[in-house]
């Protein structure tokens, strides 16, 4: 539920920070399904994984956020949509 | 305790939902904080307070703030103070209050009672320890790299534009004829060139 509130907000919002929070949202979700398969089946495999899922949830948001300072900059917008006139 | 999970979990979609539905990203974000936390208290219903611990701490703390930075920093300017009143309004509050104090008298709730959580499903943190450094150890370097590429890239990514910046005033100087070595130390700052 919670992840296809994440994926629902990636899909219909155009703001990227918004966009990016939607991401968190999924990964948070992902996580708490680990963690509770782990607590259910009492394993720590299920906690280990959220973990890392953690670590690379920091790691994207921080990465995710340089992007869309560079991107402000170059388009002085946050509108995904103004993205879509880039050509590689 | 199951009812604690389940009001838990319910304030986490709720305060989801009501995320997704804000056009104001701040006003957003507050639910943002408000649905981890929900989260957070549901690891601590279901026998992991170690998890929830690390959830309010970089979750809500470490990852809320970068974007709390963003948004501040995309919003330079003269009318700043002005738009942060006008979005802190007092009305504001009272969603992500709400939210909050049911998740608060819930903690308060089960820290009364003693024993929180569902015991017979708890996994202590000792277990995961050692199988993070068990097992799991080629993981943990993995994650060690991946926290030191995300940090590379983070850097490249916010430097680059203060480059362009010397890279420009370097061109200027030389079309104005100016020996480039005359004003080194000027570059990449807002302070005109000099010319002969």
């Amino acid at each position: 539920m919670l992840f296809s509130l994440g994926l629902i907000g990636l899909l219909v919002r155009r703001n990227l920070i918004v966009v990016l929070m939607s991401l968190e949202v999924m990964l948070n979700a992902a996580g708490l399904a680990f963690v509770v398969a782990g607590s259910r089946w009492q394993q720590a495999d299920g906690q280990i994984v959220f973990l890392f899922i953690l670590t690379m949830a920091a790691t994207e948001v921080a990465i995710g956020l340089a992007l869309v300072l560079q991107v402000y900059h170059q388009f002085k917008s946050l509108d995904a949509d103004v993205l879509s006139e880039m050509r590689g | 305790m199951e009812v604690a999970f389940y009001i838990a979990a319910a304030v986490a979609i709720i305060a989801t939902m009501l995320m997704l539905r804000d056009l104001n990203v701040v006003h957003a974000l507050l639910y943002l904080i408000v649905s981890l936390l929900a989260v957070a208290v549901v690891f601590y219903v279901i026998g992991a307070p170690f998890m929830a611990a690390l959830e309010v701490i970089i979750y809500a703390g470490a990852i809320v703030v970068l974007f709390v930075f963003v948004v501040m920093m995309l919003n330079l300017g003269e009318h700043a103070v002005a738009m942060e009143q006008r979005w802190l309004t007092p009305g504001i509050w009272i969603g992500p209050t709400a939210l909050a104090g049911v998740l608060l008298g819930e903690v308060a709730y089960l820290a009364a009672r003693g024993g929180a959580q569902m015991e017979a499903q708890m996994v202590a943190p000792k277990q995961v320890g050692i199988g993070l450094f068990g097992p799991y150890l080629i993981g943990v370097e993995l994650a060690s790299m991946l926290l030191l590429a995300g940090l590379v890239g983070a850097y490249h990514l916010g430097v680059r534009r203060r480059q362009r910046t010397e890279i420009r005033h370097a061109r200027d100087t030389h079309e104005r004829r100016v020996a480039p070595s005359s004003d080194v130390v000027l570059a990449g700052t807002d302070r005109p060139a000099r010319t002969p």
